[in-house]
């Protein structure tokens, strides 16, 4: 298996699938918050009873890290060997390609959705499944609660909103490139592939994007 | 209409390949525009040695676009600013009056530098030598008809045959990756059933070269695609990492 390190296509291959199966938990994490939108109980339900510190949320927490680690890692390794590989002489004549400016930027987008990432955590996971588990006073069970609590501030909002965008313009190329290292991909599919990353990211984002801003004004726990 | 124009070429010049190198604005005047690119650095070529300087090293060599000789990155393009041509099809009425032109050298780690505008270029011949070839037994010459090939197959292939291995894909990549070339040479193989039989070691082998040579991992920006004067789809990058992966799995 050291092909997966040693080859350059074996560590695209590792990006390639860290990445998939980390937009599964995206999909998986807007299909929560949307919950939010309508009964904060059931939201609080799933989130002590079904996820909450259970022996099968822990793991599933562990899987989703390592997820997250092997594709932040295995991103920041791609990075330093592709500098190296372009020389030591940049060009004078900055590159005038047309390419997609996501493309050109993964990187700067990664390293901005993982301080993002770091904040979330401190504000939810740190105040639930942490606390609980390692048995820190003041765990929250009252997700929904903190949820509204954090999101009363307009400023949170608008950050949470700007990572959302830069998620968006990271799996706009993300999805797409993650099936085409995979060989998942040719002249007929090409398009079709890049069609369906920009549904999925759109719906990422902006189901992400609704939650923050409803709850912050109010229009949430509809039908509790 | 074709006119004269006067210009500045701003041209990168390095002794050699462990020379530091730097950049020198000449000055040139009534350059036709019909002339095409290379003529004019033939034209400053003329002037500099008529002046008792060094002339400007650069690879050219058909002058008609097949060869794969001609490089050289023009105000930010390989190949200049023209689309689907190599530098030596580039004429001068894609330049106006009074322009100052950018001419840098591939830069990349698989290509370094020997002088001037000229790279080393053989890394494209070790990948071929590692995999690029059927291995044919010639014994009795088969009818060219006796293996039928479906038709949108010998049409892929032969469009990814058309790669002259210029190396504008590196140049272009910010990951100086060679994708473009290599999947070219191994789909141009992989789609015929000539080429089938030794797919899985030729995958192996051509991409565990380039990767020896120092050329980087492709993120699918798809400049290469962009700036090939063949045109070269990427999706050749997507059957490469299909066999690679495909070979992989076998073992």
């Amino acid at each position: 298996m050291s092909w997966l390190i040693k080859s350059s296509i074996g560590r695209k291959f590792v990006q390639s699938i860290s990445g998939l199966f980390l937009i599964l938990f995206l999909l998986f994490h807007v299909s929560m918050n949307l919950v939010l939108l309508f009964s904060y109980e059931t939201y609080d339900f799933l989130a002590n009873d079904i996820l909450g510190a259970n022996w099968w949320a822990i793991v599933g927490t562990g899987v989703i890290a390592a997820g997250f680690v092997i594709h932040i890692i295995w991103g920041i390794i791609l990075t330093i060997q592709n500098r190296r590989a372009r020389g030591k002489e940049r060009y004078a004549s900055a590159s005038k390609t047309q390419t997609t400016w996501s493309s050109q930027n993964m990187l700067v987008l990664g390293l901005f959705l993982l301080f993002f990432l770091i904040a979330h955590f401190m504000q939810f996971w740190y105040q639930m499944q942490f606390k609980e588990l390692f048995m820190i006073e003041g765990a929250r069970h009252d997700s929904a609660e903190l949820v509204a609590e954090v999101f009363s501030n307009i400023w949170v909002v608008i950050f949470y909103v700007l990572a959302f965008v830069a998620l968006w313009f990271h799996l706009t190329h993300g999805f797409w490139s993650a099936l085409h290292s995979a060989g998942l991909n040719n002249g007929v599919w090409m398009k079709r592939i890049k069609v369906l990353g920009n549904v999925v990211a759109t719906v990422i984002c902006l189901g992400f994007a609704i939650v923050a801003i409803a709850v912050h004004l109010g229009y949430s726990n509809l039908l509790g | 209409m074709d006119k004269d124009i006067n210009i500045k070429v701003k041209v990168w010049r390095q002794n050699g390949p462990k020379d530091k190198g730097h950049f020198e604005t000449y000055p040139l005047q009534n350059i036709s525009q019909g002339s095409s690119f290379l003529e004019m650095l033939d034209i400053l070529n003329e002037q500099l040695i008529n002046e008792g300087k060094e002339p400007v090293v650069f690879d050219h060599d058909c002058r008609e676009g097949i060869c794969g000789m001609c490089s050289l990155y023009i105000n930010g393009h390989p190949h200049g600013p023209d689309q689907g041509i190599t530098t030596c099809q580039l004429h001068m009425r894609r330049f106006d009056d009074g322009d100052t032109i950018t001419v840098e050298p591939w830069r990349s780690a698989g290509f370094p530098i020997i002088k001037d505008l000229m790279v080393d270029r053989s890394a494209f011949d070790k990948i071929i030598q590692a995999g690029g070839y059927v291995s044919v037994n010639t014994g009795g010459v088969p009818d060219a008809n006796a293996i039928p090939i479906p038709r949108d197959d010998a049409e892929m292939a032969m469009d990814a045959a058309a790669c002259i291995g210029c190396g504008a894909c590196v140049a272009a990549c910010k990951n100086g990756s060679a994708m473009l070339f290599v999947s070219a040479k191994v789909s141009q193989l992989a789609l015929l059933p000539q080429g089938r039989v030794e797919r899985k070691q030729r995958a192996k082998a051509m991409l565990g070269k380039m990767d020896e040579l120092g050329f980087g991992n492709c993120t699918n920006t798809g400049a290469c695609e962009v700036e090939c004067p063949k045109n070269i789809s990427i999706t050749n990058i997507a059957r490469l990492n299909r066999e690679f992966l495909k070979a992989k799995f076998a073992d």
